[in-house]
């Protein structure tokens, strides 16, 4: 038999691993666009809604700031079960990890639309545009620039978040390193190649939000 | 098809277990947040100082710490240092190290900004009535420091607070792991997951609004 090295259960593992990897990209890219979109619509209702509407959007958002997003993960997976509604660990863990993104994101784009200054909002007005006009072409790229750079602070989390699916069961990364080490007891080398994985990931992004916010900063007021 | 009965009654009966586990659960943050503060001030005073390695090295500590998930750094202390020869901590003890570990990273990056931020006339009102290097940093540059960052402390409280949760996959019996159990033995599904979730709910806030007054009592005077 031969010499049972870390590289040679690195490469008996390496499928595993890959797959592992692509689950948790799938995942963050699921709850990442997901949470852009409903985090744009909840912003927009926070500054701009109706009233209650309104209120509504800022319940939801103080209620899922306060509660740690395990038990948010862990109520889906347990309660969807109860009502006979039978998905895969997989998309409860989306629908969780979307709903908590997306009340961050909602107060990242109410914030950046406030930071607007007034007068470009007037300024708007006074040539005529109409309310989605001066979204359209005034607040919103403008705010762009203020999203971006806890936007991809958020988008971090997140990649870091979808580690919290191995406890329900989705064979992301760190389950499928787990799993790994299960099967040939290399606790710290595969710990520490999964590590690096996730850092190199939220690294890359983390300096392709640096990249962007440079390619964003000629937007100054 | 949303027919579900509610009995409260499992949660009363374990409603000490259940009050134990969230009071572990603040007593991990408050513990992993003192820890922290102090990894992050020396890390705060290491970036500003003039060695270039160290300033690198601890970037390197800050970036790792910050693009890396908590949970596998949990795994890695929990089964990996036994595994290099470490016996020395059990679950509790080994969840605080990791967590503090965690907060310091994030703690030097508010203290450099708090640092960063205090005025200059300060330091200097201090060289002018003769304070040495060491009484300026003790008796000016911390204690306004500390101010400064009162709000960046208090959000970081906050989020260890529910951090703790994680505690939970190596069977800390903090809320999570509390309501998890009562919901594998009694199948209250709903009223286990309510309850966690809204005694996190009002821990945070009851957190905040203490830690406001604090900051009222004692924020910069501008």
């Amino acid at each position: 038999m031969a010499e049972r090295t870390f590289w040679t259960e690195l490469w008996n593992a390496k499928w595993a691993l890959l797959n592992g990897i692509a689950i948790t990209t799938e995942l963050s890219a699921y709850v990442v666009v997901a949470s852009t979109i409903l985090g744009l619509l909840g912003g927009l209702v926070l500054v701009y809604g109706w009233r209650p509407a309104a209120l509504l959007v800022r319940l939801y958002v103080d209620v899922m700031r306060g509660i740690p997003v395990l038990v948010l993960i862990l109520f889906w997976y347990y309660g969807l079960a109860l009502f006979k509604i039978n998905i895969p660990a997989f998309w409860a863990g989306v629908i969780a990890l979307a709903g908590f993104a997306t009340a961050h994101m909602s107060e990242i784009v109410r914030g950046a639309i406030q930071s607007v200054p007034a007068g470009q909002s007037e300024a708007a007005k006074a040539i005529g545009l109409r309310f989605w006009q001066r979204l359209r072409y005034v607040i919103l790229p403008q705010a762009t620039r203020r999203v971006l750079p806890p936007w991809v602070n958020t988008a971090v989390e997140m990649v870091k978040a979808t580690t919290l699916l191995s406890i329900i069961g989705v064979v992301e990364l760190l389950l499928a390193t787990q799993q790994t080490i299960a099967r040939n007891y290399m606790v710290i080398q595969f710990y520490l190649a999964a590590t690096l994985l996730y850092f190199v990931l939220n690294f890359a992004i983390s300096r392709l939000g640096a990249l962007l916010e440079r390619r964003f900063a000629y937007m100054r007021y | 098809m949303l027919a579900y009965n509610f009995n409260w009654d499992v949660i009363w009966r374990q409603w000490p277990t259940i009050i134990e586990a969230l009071l572990l659960g603040i007593g991990l943050a408050v513990a992993s947040l003192a820890i922290g503060c102090i990894i992050g001030i020396l890390c705060a005073f290491g970036r500003v100082s003039r060695h270039k390695w160290l300033d690198w090295a601890i970037w390197s500590y800050v970036e790792f710490i910050r693009n890396t998930p908590l949970l596998l750094l949990i795994f890695f202390v929990y089964f990996g240092l036994p595994q290099m020869g470490i016996r020395a901590f059990d679950k509790i003890e080994s969840f605080i190290l990791t967590l503090s570990l965690y907060a310091g990273a994030y703690m030097c990056e508010v203290f450099r900004a708090g640092l960063a931020s205090i005025p200059n006339q300060y330091v200097e009102a201090a060289k002018a009535i003769g304070l040495r290097p060491w009484q300026r940093q003790l008796y000016v540059v911390l204690p306004v420091m500390f101010r400064i960052t009162l709000p960046s402390i208090s959000n970081t409280l906050i989020s260890l607070f529910k951090d703790t949760s994680l505690a939970a996959a190596i069977a800390v019996p903090e809320l999570t792991f509390t309501a998890r159990q009562i919901n594998a033995n009694t199948f209250r599904v709903m009223e286990a997951w309510l309850t966690a979730s809204a005694l996190y709910l009002a821990t945070s806030y009851a957190i905040a609004w203490v830690l406001r007054l604090v900051e009222r009592r004692y924020s910069v005077i501008r």
